[in-house]
């Protein structure tokens, strides 16, 4: 039983960080319908600089040791993804409006080229690692109840914590604020939108720049998890199954769908893996989507496919 | 002045619905099957052949298949490796298996094994639409990469699913220097290609064509989703199979799983669509793009740093190939978002007005 919990803990976790990149694709779904492949770049982007930044800004300003040269990092790591989303916007969705969603979702491919390639020139292409204080060592819950207790790691227990906070302010966002209702209303209907006087670029950009924000969130936090290196930028293709089981336009289904995919993910390596020679946590995530799929074509969430003739 | 049909006049049937109604194209297909044949061969060193016309000639196979789906059917895939690593896997057990296998049996049964399965991967189509099939055909993809790693039976039991063929003949032809690779791939390709045109203006394209258009509209005038989706899946599949077969037998000669990796799905999807969605030309011209680019910026990178006195070292090459390669697919799809066979076409009817546009 203890084992099963911890197992299904520790999915949920996983599950949550998987929502954290997962979230990246939404934004920017929701609000351009764009499918942002580059989304992983974004995060390898943005873990890079972070760890980069990290190394440097202290020898720069002579910060050695202090919190305050990796919270300058996130700064200018932070700044820096909004320099990308605005180039981003200027140099390419701008010129692709109301292209077909087979045409954006390749751009987005090349855009994942170009950042990857930009990244690693500036950045170097090592592994580097980010740390911002994050408590490595796990802990025990519940000695009392189960033999052994729980065992629990702090660092994947504060980036959930981390991971909620975030979706709570990005709720608060699009719920309350003006930009929020902008933004939802550019989602309905592009057109509409503009011609009650929202300026579709502008918009564009902020959502590009949340996205980015997200990305750098995620970066650091799987970034501090894994180390920063080349394959940082696949964590894409894990949360892929996530965004469309949760669907598509659908901010608390990418949480939900996180959730699920984090245990199943991890219940199936733990209990079907070692039968079929382990390994299956990548395919079985997609699996699971797609049986969830073909019950909800528009995903847990989305909203409701109505065809036209 | 040279291209136009004025003073064509069809007196059959038979003539008016070949496959090319105009003479001039009719002779520019013979000059190119004829260039293809005969002068290439002549002209080209080991190297080419290697390096490019046969991953040319194979991936435009692949391509063709992926432009099926895509193109004509308008069901987006990312599953396109996977196909290529079932041809290819499928082709290797038969060869190996049964005694005395024909080569081109072994390709051929490689490519119908692979369009048995992209039957099975196609049935969420018929649920699933857009880009949430764009991700679950991922599933292929991610699941063919485990099998052929983790399941010895299908890889005869090799580390890592590694495996090679030597020894290739078809009737006692030798299929072994790059020349006779090259002719061989071609051959099929031409054939390929043939049925391709035909089966796309043909009763089973328009369907296809209908379903991409508009699935609930082609539903309602009659045409069966699940047999026009399923279908396109089939043949799709059986082109990509069969061109998998080929990369690992012809080009590759001994290969494992990662040849077929997720990178190589995209590659195809970014052939079809910077060749032009819904085009059998854009195809060849997708292909030609996708093989040439890195290739060519490999070469020309050291020779301009060369040029401005500035040594790249090798990462930096790499970082600038991916640059290079990244932003020019952006310029293409914004100059050009239905595809170099869009350029091709507008080419062929400015010069059937030619010079007299008005």
């Amino acid at each position: 039983m203890g084992f099963f919990l911890e197992t299904l803990i520790g999915g949920l976790m996983a599950g949550m960080l998987y929502s954290l990149v997962a979230l990246g694709f939404v934004l920017i779904f929701k609000a351009s319908g764009v499918f942002n492949f580059a989304q992983g770049a974004m995060v390898l982007f943005a873990a890079l600089a972070m760890a980069r930044f990290a190394e440097w800004i202290p020898g720069w300003f002579g910060l050695e040791g202090s919190y305050l040269g990796t919270a300058a990092a996130f700064v200018v790591a932070g700044a820096l993804m909004f320099v990308v989303a605005w180039l981003i916007e200027r140099l390419v969705l701008r010129h692709l409006v109301n292209q077909e969603g087979a045409t954006l979702l390749m751009a987005t491919l090349g855009i994942a080229y170009v950042l990857e390639g930009v990244g690693s020139s500036l950045f170097g292409s090592s592994i580097y690692t980010i740390d911002v204080g994050m408590p490595k060592d796990p802990v025990f819950l519940f000695e009392g109840t189960f033999a052994g207790g729980l065992l629990i790691n702090k660092e994947d227990f504060i980036a959930a914590l981390i991971a909620a906070v975030l979706v709570g302010l990005l709720t608060l966002f699009f719920q309350k604020t003006t930009t929020g209702r902008a933004l939802r209303a550019v989602a309905d209907d592009h057109q509409a939108a503009q011609s009650i006087g929202i300026p579709l670029n502008r918009i564009w950009v902020i959502v590009w720049c949340v996205a980015g924000l997200v990305a750098l969130v995620a970066g650091v936090i799987w970034g501090s998890k894994l180390g920063v290196q080349f394959s940082l930028s696949t964590v894409a293709l894990r949360a892929l199954p996530v965004v469309i089981l949760g669907g598509l336009t659908s901010v608390p289904g990418a949480i939900i769908g996180g959730l699920i995919i984090g245990v199943g993910e991890k219940l199936s390596e733990v209990y079907i893996g070692p039968m079929v020679g382990g390994g299956i946590e990548i395919w079985f995530a997609y699996v699971l989507a797609l049986v969830f799929l073909l019950f909800r074509p528009q995903g847990l969430f989305g909203e409701k496919i109505i065809d036209r003739v | 002045m040279l291209y136009r049909e004025n003073g064509q006049f069809k007196t059959s049937y038979a003539a008016d619905q070949q496959i090319f109604p105009i003479t001039q194209d009719r002779w520019a297909i013979i000059g190119i099957l004829v260039f293809a044949f005969v002068a290439v061969p002549l002209l080209v060193d080991e190297y080419m052949f290697r390096a490019i016309l046969i991953p040319f000639v194979i991936l435009s196979l692949a391509a063709l298949g992926v432009n099926i789906l895509v193109g004509f059917c308008g069901q987006i895939t990312l599953g396109a490796g996977a196909f290529m690593a079932v041809g290819a896997y499928a082709a290797y057990n038969f060869h190996i298996r049964v005694e005395g296998m024909p080569l081109l049996v072994s390709l051929l049964l490689g490519g119908l094994t692979a369009a048995a399965v992209g039957i099975v991967f196609g049935i969420p189509s018929l649920r699933v639409r857009g880009l949430y099939l764009a991700v679950a055909t991922l599933a292929a993809q991610f699941f063919t990469d485990w099998v052929f790693l983790r399941v010895p039976w299908f890889t005869d039991n090799a580390s890592s699913g590694s495996v090679s063929v030597s020894n290739l003949q078809v009737m006692g032809w030798q299929i072994n220097n790059p020349l006779n690779k090259y002719l061989f791939c071609l051959a099929i390709l031409t054939v390929f290609a043939l049925m391709a045109k035909n089966m796309t203006r043909s009763a089973i394209g328009r369907q296809w064509m209908a379903i991409r258009d508009m699935d609930v509209a082609a539903e309602v005038i009659g045409i069966r989703p699940l047999f026009a989706k399923l279908s396109a899946f089939a043949v799709s599949s059986f082109f990509v199979g069969t061109a998998g077969a080929l990369w690992g037998f012809v080009h590759l000669a001994s290969w494992e799983p990662a040849a077929f990796s997720v990178d190589r799905s995209f590659q195809l999807l970014f052939m079809v669509i910077i060749g032009g969605l819904g085009s059998i030309m854009g195809s060849f011209f997708g292909a030609a793009f996708i093989v040439v680019l890195p290739i060519a910026l490999n070469q020309l990178l050291p020779a301009i740093g060369d040029l401005v006195g500035v040594e790249i070292s090798t990462a930096g090459i790499s970082h600038a190939e991916l640059i290079i390669f990244g932003g020019l697919i952006v310029f293409f799809l914004i100059k050009e978002p239905h595809g170099i066979a869009r350029l091709w076409s507008t080419g062929k009817e400015k010069l059937r007005l030619w010079p007299f546009p008005h």
